[in-house]
């Protein structure tokens, strides 16, 4: 740790008012290389910024240091972004790696996100099914965003509907998630998502 | 083309529990065939470990004071970048500390009354749907 006044801080355009009560996150999570962090970069009001954590690990079938240690010390990097929604509130958007070993490590990650996005890529739909599986299991509401590549199998919506095996009111939508406005279209339709939830259920759990 | 199939879940019966760190050693040796052990975070706390859990990542964080000239250089940094509000998250990434060592020295700061906590709005406590109104008037702003 260097002296205080080294530390870098938000630009002086980037603080937040002091009547900012409360913030709310949503969680776009997805397989490495999905652009879970195009995305965040692409809404974001901030430069993304990157929370680390760092964890112990046992040495699985890699080199195991000639048998001297069975673990090593591993970073599990999350990228996050943040919007201004009112004088009040603000809002943190989180890249999240998809496995749900990591997702511990950041106490409420998704119990208390307001709802996730599933990046997909059709070229690698299967990546995402374990995350589906584990928010479906922890009653997370979600929505699927299709990132187009250009490479990438293109599939009606209704195709992927049923290869995911998803209800008719989750919402799928392709997206381009290197376009703010198509981000932010993926995220508008998780908020309406999450609306017609609480308006059927009253709340979001 | 056919895309590869999934099939849905359902919501677990119970709910999930905080998981816990596998034990720091495991005996019968490390055999190539055993299944990936869960990962443990490197910093753990020694202390009750209720205050850690209430700092969300998105608590904001807010100075009481400007910092003390005797204030330890992270303190010191915590207390001016929280001039302003700020959350955890960006106090983690600021200050270069792994989250949860950023709790940690929060945990201090806040038991000795120099900095606030503002608490996050989480889903499970959602009020009514007037939060979610605001979220999309703040999207279409953008």
């Amino acid at each position: 740790m260097k002296a205080s006044d080294t530390v870098p801080g938000p630009r002086a355009e980037d603080q937040l008012p002091h009547s900012t009560q409360a913030a709310a996150k949503i969680v776009i999570v997805g397989g490495f290389g999905v652009g879970k962090t195009t995305m965040v970069g692409s809404v974001s009001e901030i430069k993304p910024l990157t929370t680390e954590e760092t964890m112990t690990q046992a040495g699985i079938g890699v080199d195991d240091n000639f048998g001297s240690a069975s673990k090593t010390a591993t970073t599990v990097a999350m990228d996050f972004g943040r919007i201004r929604i009112s004088d009040e509130v603000v809002l943190y958007l989180f890249g999240t790696p998809g496995q749900e070993r990591f997702w511990f490590l950041w106490n409420g990650l998704f119990e208390g996100a307001l709802g996730a996005v599933v990046l997909v890529d059709t070229r690698r739909l299967e990546v995402s099914f374990e995350v589906m599986g584990r928010l479906e299991e922890r009653g997370v509401p979600f929505v699927v965003a299709v990132n187009t590549f250009p490479d990438a199998p293109r599939y009606a919506i209704e195709d992927l509907r049923q290869a995911l095996d998803l209800t008719p009111e989750i919402p799928i939508i392709e997206c381009d998630a290197r376009r703010r406005a198509s981000s932010r279209d993926v995220l508008m339709t998780l908020m309406r998502f999450l609306q017609a939830l609480m308006a059927a259920n009253g709340t979001l759990t | 083309m056919t895309p590869p199939q999934r099939h849905r879940r359902r919501p677990a019966s119970d709910p999930p529990s905080t998981p816990v760190p596998s034990p720091r050693h495991t005996p019968g040796g490390t055999g190539q065939d055993e299944e990936p052990k869960k990962p443990e975070r490197l910093y753990t706390i020694t202390g009750p470990d209720g205050d850690r859990a209430q700092l969300d990542l998105v608590t904001l964080i807010v100075a009481r004071a400007d910092p003390p000239a005797s204030a330890p250089p992270e303190e010191a940094a915590v207390l001016r970048l929280c001039a302003s509000p700020l959350s955890v998250a960006e106090l983690s990434a600021y200050l270069r500390l792994p989250f949860s060592a950023m709790t940690v020295l929060l945990t201090d700061m806040l038991a000795a009354g120099t900095v606030h906590a503002r608490a996050p709005i989480v889903r499970q406590q959602l009020p009514d749907r007037s939060l979610l109104e605001a979220v999309m008037h703040g999207l279409e702003r953008l």
